[in-house]
């Protein structure tokens, strides 16, 4: 689904993505973690099209794409944001949020999709004409989901899609992304600075650190401590939580 | 357990207008100069509950309560001038994110040596004398440069060590630490922590620790208050979260992201 090789990405002077180089197969859940400033971001930023300062080999999707160059998102890629209240717009319709990336392809039997997207992320149809401020961040983060899935894509891209939500609701997002992946038989590139949620959606985790992958491991060594960065052992112990000193 | 810091009864929150709301509904509790952690989702009151302590209502709520007394002074009836003299100064606060607590026009270490002068312990050159110590306290590598830099020229971690640097600088009694860490990447967030739990154990102080993070609050306090929807639905120490009864805190407990072997 995706190769990329010597990706490197800039912010003017500033080198976000150094040298990165990587496959995602299709189907694979793959999970890049780091902490701010990583590159992490940019890096999903080069990957759905969206930065264009960059260069090196990328092929999304059976498509190569032009270095130094952002382009439109396929259908085949989608991508969903850490902030839905900043993703969707405040004065469509849920009904209209979905409704518009059909339109922009010139998809048809748009009621029909609307329907079946919402019932795929678990929304009522009621839900279907209200507006952004009239729903909890969950169901918001449903909407934008829905939107990404309603054209059919082979690759959906995650950035941080449960860091603004409270953990009950966290745990039915990430429940609900891992049931749309193997239903649809979905590809992810999931983005977070919390390790825990990239091993638990993620079958391979790379750990990203100053634009550079440090290590690249299956989640399962990743959860059987077999971490061999010292970076990655760091954030590992982080992650586990404080001890007190006492 | 030491003689109660803290004692609160019926503590009751609410915001009038059009759609009546009560945020908090009768929270209670009692802490000596303990460890005490309050976790819950948004919404579930615990923000709303610190700042009750500090008699510091968000605009437009009211607030009433059966006891809110710290030290054996009542707050509830407490004045403008005795609240000044305890906030700050007996009662500390450490908010989220330092970018919104710091003052951005003023050098950090002014902003620390203020808390001394302020607090009518310090002339200006002992201040700053303290400051740089205090700086030093917080594991900030040369405090004399950092003395002079202006809040946008640190990182968030160091600035949120400046925060606590300046809320323990007049040696309160009571520190209220609103989710300290959880702006911070994790790597920083433990430094932090650390300097944090040395200072309230040799100062022997209260530490009010609220937080939406199950474990991070169970590591760091004695005791942990579960909240919900603007109740207490669970208290217990911390070393027993794991196994709390109430079906709100189980359901908190089952939904943190395991390191499954998928």
């Amino acid at each position: 689904m995706i190769e990329a090789s010597a990706l490197t990405a800039r912010f003017g002077a500033t080198t976000a993505v150094d040298q990165v180089s990587f496959t995602v197969a299709d189907g694979e859940a793959f999970g890049v973690v780091g902490e701010s400033g990583s590159g992490k971001s940019t890096l999903l930023r080069v990957l759905a099209g969206l930065h264009e300062d960059w260069s090196g080999r990328l092929v999304v999707a059976g498509a190569a794409r032009v270095a130094g160059r952002g382009g439109a998102m396929s259908g085949a890629v989608q991508m969903v944001f850490q902030d839905p209240y900043g993703s969707l717009h405040p004065r469509h319709s849920v009904d209209r949020a979905l409704g518009e990336p059909l339109a922009i392809h010139r998809i048809g039997d748009a009621a029909a999709r609307i329907a079946a997207a919402l019932a795929a992320v678990g929304l009522e149809r009621a839900q279907r004409f209200r507006y952004p401020h009239q729903l909890s961040g969950g169901q918001r983060q449903r909407v934008a989901i829905a939107r990404a899935l309603i054209l059919e894509p082979k690759l959906v891209l995650l950035d941080e899609p449960t860091s603004a939500l409270d953990v009950t609701v966290q745990a039915e997002i990430l429940s609900l992304l891992r049931r749309l992946r193997r239903e649809r038989g979905l590809t992810y590139v999931l983005v977070s600075h919390n390790l825990a949620i990239v091993a638990e959606l993620c079958d391979r985790v790379a750990v990203m650190r100053e634009g550079r992958f440090v290590e690249e491991l299956s989640a399962a060594a990743l959860a059987a401590g077999e971490a061999r960065h010292p970076y990655t052992q760091e954030l590992l112990r982080a992650s586990r939580g404080y001890r007190r000193q006492r | 357990m030491s003689a109660a810091l803290l004692e609160i009864a019926e503590l009751r929150l609410g915001f009038g207008g059009d759609r009546p709301f009560e945020a908090l509904s009768g929270v209670g509790f009692t802490m000596g100069r303990e460890r005490l952690g309050i976790v819950g989702e948004s919404g579930s009151g615990k923000s709303l509950t610190g700042r009750s302590i500090l008699r510091l209502p968000p605009p437009g709520a009211v607030m009433s309560a059966r006891r809110l007394s710290f030290d054996g002074i009542d707050l509830l009836t407490a004045g403008e001038d005795a609240l000044r003299a305890l906030r700050g100064r007996r009662i500390g606060l450490v908010l989220q994110d330092p970018r919104f607590s710091l003052n951005p026009v003023m050098a950090v270490g002014r902003q620390i040596a203020e808390a001394y002068r302020a607090h009518g312990r310090a002339g200006a050159r002992e201040a700053r004398e303290k400051a740089l110590a205090m700086l030093e306290a917080v594991r900030i590598r040369e405090p004399g440069r950092v003395f002079d830099l202006y809040p946008h020229q640190i990182s968030g971690g160091m600035g949120q060590r400046v925060m606590i640097a300046m809320m323990l600088a007049p040696g309160p009694d009571l520190l209220i630490a609103d989710e300290p860490t959880s702006a911070l990447d994790v790597t920083v967030a433990i430094d932090v922590l650390s300097i944090l739990d040395e200072e309230v154990s040799r100062r022997g102080m209260g530490l009010v620790f609220i937080s939406h993070d199950l474990d991070l609050v169970a590591g760091f306090c004695d005791r942990v208050l579960v909240m919900e929807r603007g109740r207490i639905v669970e208290s217990c120490e911390a070393a027993a979260l794991e196994s709390a009864e109430h079906p709100y805190t189980r359901r908190l407990l089952a939904s943190r992201p395991r390191r499954r072997a998928s």
